[in-house]
C-alpha cells in the first residue's frame, strides 16, 4: 500500500492586489482579488521506502505541496493521504509520524546549545529514553555532531546546523521524510556528506523520502525517481533514466582529427559545431551506440582523440521548465 | 569556550550521562520497533501516563524559555539599568505632583513610590511593549516548522512565555525595585502571605497579557503592518494597565471602567495586592478578575489560531 497517495491535489491562493490602472488615494480601496493556482491538479503514489525527487522551477509548487503532505496546508481540493491518515484533519496525529527539514528554516532552539533542541524533542514526541538514546547516539556519530552538542545554534555553520536539523526530525523515527531543499547553500563536501547519509538512512531503515531540490546531483545521487512539476501542474513522473532517454536522449561524440576536415558524415548522427579539426556529432540512444558511432567514425577519418557527452540533468530540466523539451518523436 | 561549557552547566546529571553515553556510543541505524505494540494498559492509567507527559513537555519548554533569555547577560544588565533610571525618574515627579498634599485616592506618597517601582519591576515580566516573537515567525515562514510539530501550538508559547516570565521576574523585576528600596524606603508587605499572593497574581498578569499579545502576533496572518495596531495597543495598555498611573487615581468613571477591562490585570491588580490595598474577599475578587479574563482571552486566542491555521497563507517557499 502506498505510504503517500495524492490524487488530483489543488491549492489555490487568492491574492488581493490594487486595481490595475488604479490611482490616487483610493486605490487602496480599490484593490481585485485573484486566484493563484500554486498546485493544480497533481496526483502520484509513494511507496513505502521509496526516494523521490521532487523538483520544479521557484514558484511551481513543491513547497505548497509538501506543506499539504505535512497538514499544515488545507488542500482547496483533490485528495491526500499519508500514512493512512487525511494530514490536515489529523496534523498532531500524522506530525508523529513524519520529519520534516525545510532547508532555509530551522526547527532548533537558535539562542540554546543543541543539544538543549534535540532533548526537548523526546518530550514533544514522547520518544521512549532507550529509543532516543540509541537513535541520537547514532546519528551524532552519522554526521559528527559529537562536538557541536554544547553549542548555541546561533554559532553554528549552515552546514553544522543543517545536520543538526537533520538529526532533530528523525529523533522520533518518522516513515517519511520530507526534506525541502535540505543541500541549498552548502559547500560541496558537506552536501556529499549529506547525501551519504540520506542514502543510508534509506538504505538501512527503510524511510521513504520525499526531497525538493535545485541541486540535480541530489537527484542523481540519491533519487530513482523524480516528479517534476511546474505551474502546479506534474510534467513528468518516473525514473531518472527514462527522463534522460524521453527529453534528453540526445547524446555527443566529440572527436579530435588529425587535422581539419569537412563535417564526417555517419548515419544516424549530425554534425552540430565544426571547430577545426575537433567535430561534435549528435546522436540519439534509440537510433544507434557509441561504439557504432565511432567505428563508423573511424572508418571514414583519422581520429586523434575522442570524448562522449551525456546530457546533462540539468539541461534536461531546464528544457522541460522552460517547454522547450519536446520528447525525441517529435524531432 | 564559555559557550561550550554554558550548556553543560545547564544539563541535569541525568542529561549528562545520557550524552557521555552517546558520545561513545557507536553508529547504527537500528529499524525503529513496529508501531502499535504501544497502548497496553488500564485506560485511565494511560491517561495519567498522557497527562503527566504533557506535563513534562511543558515544563521543559518553560525551563527553555527561561534558558533562552539568560543567555543574554549584557542585554539583562543595560535593561536594569535603564529600568532604573526611568524609575527614578518616575518617583521625582510623583514626589513633586505630592508635595504638600498627604494621599491622593487612599495612595500616600510611599504607596505611590512602592507602586512605581514594582511597576518598572514588573514591565518585562508582563512584557507590555513590542513582543512579536511569533509575528517575526509569520512574516519570515518560520512558523511552519512549529505547526508541524505534535503540540498545542498556544500552550507552547505559553510555557515559554511563563519561562521567559519569570526569568525577567527574577533578574529584570527585582534589582530595579531593590534599588529603589534602598533609595526611597518603599513599603514592603506587612503580611507575609501577601508575597505569596502577589506572585500568583502576577503569574495571571502574565497569563493576560501573554493571551493578549499572543492575539496581537497573530494578526500578521492578516496585516501584513502587524506594528500600527502593535504601537494603538502599546497606549493603550501603558495607560489602563495602571502602568503609567495607579488605576485608583483615575477619576470615577474612568476608574470604574479600567477597573472591569482586563488591561488592569497586567499591573495595576498585582501592585495593589502588593501594597495590601486588596484584602480579604476582594483579594479574591481581584485574582479571580485575572483569572477569568485570563480564560477568556486564551479562548479568544486559541479561535483566532484556529482561524489562522484554517486562512494560513505561509509567507514565502
Amino acid at each position: 500500500m502506498a505510504i503517500v497517495e495524492v490524487e488530483d491535489l489543488r491549492k489555490t491562493f487568492s491574492v488581493t492586489r490594487p486595481r490595475t490602472g488604479a490611482r490616487g488615494p483610493l486605490a487602496l480601496l480599490l484593490r481585485e482579488r485573484r486566484e493563484v493556482r500554486a498546485v493544480d491538479g497533481v496526483s502520484f503514489r509513494i511507496e513505502p521506502g521509496e526516494m523521490v525527487g521532487y523538483i520544479g522551477p521557484n514558484g511551481a509548487g513543491k513547497s505548497t505541496t509538501i506543506k499539504m503532505l505535512t497538514g499544515i496546508l488545507v488542500p482547496s481540493g483533490g485528495l491526500v493521504r499519508v500514512a493512512g491518515l487525511e494530514p490536515s484533519r489529523r496534523r498532531v496525529e500524522l506530525a508523529r509520524r513524519i520529519g520534516i527539514v525545510f532547508g532555509q528554516r530551522t526547527q532548533l532552539w537558535w539562542d540554546l546549545p543543541l543539544c538543549d533542541s534535540f532533548d526537548l524533542l523526546r518530550y514533544i514526541y514522547k520518544v521512549p529514553a532507550e529509543r532516543f538514546r540509541a537513535n541520537l547516539a547514532a546519528y551524532v556519530e552519522l554526521l559528527e555532531l559529537g562536538p557541536l552538542l554544547d553549542t548555541p545554534v546561533r554559532q553554528l555553520s549552515l552546514g553544522q546546523r543543517m545536520r543538526g536539523d537533520l538529526t532533530a526530525a528523525l529523533l522520533h523515527d518518522p516513515e517519511v521524510l520530507y526534506l525541502d531543499e535540505p543541500t541549498i547553500g552548502l559547500d560541496v563536501v558537506v552536501k556529499e556528506r549529506i547525501r551519504s547519509f540520506l542514502a543510508q538512512l534509506n538504505r538501512e531503515r527503510g524511510v521513504t523520502v520525499l526531497l525538493t531540490t535545485h541541486d540535480m546531483d541530489d537527484i542523481e545521487r540519491l533519487c530513482s525517481r523524480m516528479i517534476v512539476i511546474d505551474h502546479g501542474r506534474l510534467i513528468y513522473d518516473g525514473s531518472l533514466e527514462a527522463m534522460k532517454d524521453r527529453f534528453g536522449g540526445e547524446r555527443v561524440l566529440v572527436i579530435d582529427l588529425e587535422e581539419a576536415a569537412p563535417p564526417v558524415e555517419v548515419p544516424g548522427t549530425r554534425v552540430v559545431k565544426v571547430d577545426g579539426p575537433r567535430q561534435w556529432l549528435r546522436f540519439r540512444r534509440a537510433d544507434t551506440t557509441a561504439a557504432e558511432v565511432v567505428a563508423a567514425v573511424a572508418a571514414r577519418a583519422r581520429l586523434r582523440d575522442l570524448t562522449i557527452e551525456e546530457p546533462e540533468i540539468e539541461d534536461i530540466v531546464r528544457r522541460i521548465y522552460s517547454g522547450a523539451a519536446a520528447p525525441i518523436d517529435t524531432h | 569556550m564559555r559557550a561550550e561549557s554554558y550548556g553543560a552547566r545547564l544539563l541535569t546529571a541525568a542529561d549528562r550521562l545520557l550524552y557521555s553515553a552517546v558520545r561513545h556510543g557507536e553508529a547504527q541505524l537500528s529499524r525503529p520497533p513496529s508501531r502499535g505494540v504501544r497502548g497496553f494498559g488500564v485506560p485511565c492509567e494511560r491517561a495519567r501516563k498522557a497527562i503527566g507527559s504533557e506535563m513534562a513537555l511543558y515544563w521543559q519548554v518553560a525551563l527553555r524559555g527561561f534558558r533562552r533569555y539568560a543567555t543574554y547577560r549584557a542585554a539583562t544588565f543595560a535593561g536594569v539599568f535603564t529600568n532604573t533610571i526611568f524609575g527614578f525618574l518616575r518617583a521625582y515627579v510623583m514626589i513633586a505632583l505630592y508635595a504638600g498634599r498627604g494621599s491622593i485616592g487612599g495612595f500616600d506618597l510611599r504607596d505611590t513610590l512602592t507602586y512605581t517601582f514594582v511597576t518598572q519591576g514588573m514591565l518585562m515580566v508582563v512584557y507590555i511593549w513590542n513582543w512579536w516573537e511569533i509575528a517575526l515567525t509569520i512574516r519570515s515562514g518560520d512558523i511552519v516548522t512549529d505547526f508541524a510539530r505534535p503540540l498545542n501550538y498556544q500552550l507552547y508559547w505559553l510555557a515559554q512565555d511563563v519561562g521567559r516570565a519569570t526569568y525577567h521576574a527574577i533578574f529584570r523585576g527585582i534589582p530595579p525595585f531593590v534599588i529603589g528600596a534602598v533609595v526611597f524606603s518603599l513599603r514592603l508587605p506587612a503580611h507575609p502571605w501577601t508575597w505569596l499572593f502577589f506572585l500568583l497574581s502576577m503569574y495571571l498578569a502574565v497569563a493576560v497579557s501573554f493571551a493578549f499579545r499572543f492575539m496581537l502576533n497573530l494578526s500578521a496572518f492578516w496585516l501584513f503592518d502587524y506594528r500600527g495596531i502593535g504601537s494603538i495597543a502599546a497606549a493603550v495598555w501603558t495607560f489602563l494597565s495602571g502602568f503609567a498611573v495607579p488605576i485608583a487615581l483615575f477619576p470615577g468613571t474612568l476608574q470604574t471602567v479600567a477597573r472591569a477591562l482586563p488591561f488592569a490585570a497586567f499591573v495595576n491588580t498585582p501592585v495593589e495586592i502588593f501594597l495590601e490595598k486588596q484584602q480579604g474577599w476582594a483579594l479574591l475578587g481581584a485574582l479571580a478578575y485575572q483569572l477569568g479574563w485570563a480564560l477568556a482571552l486564551l479562548a479568544a486566542g486559541r479561535l483566532a489560531l484556529s482561524a489562522a491555521e484554517r486562512k494560513v497563507v505561509v509567507q514565502g517557499g
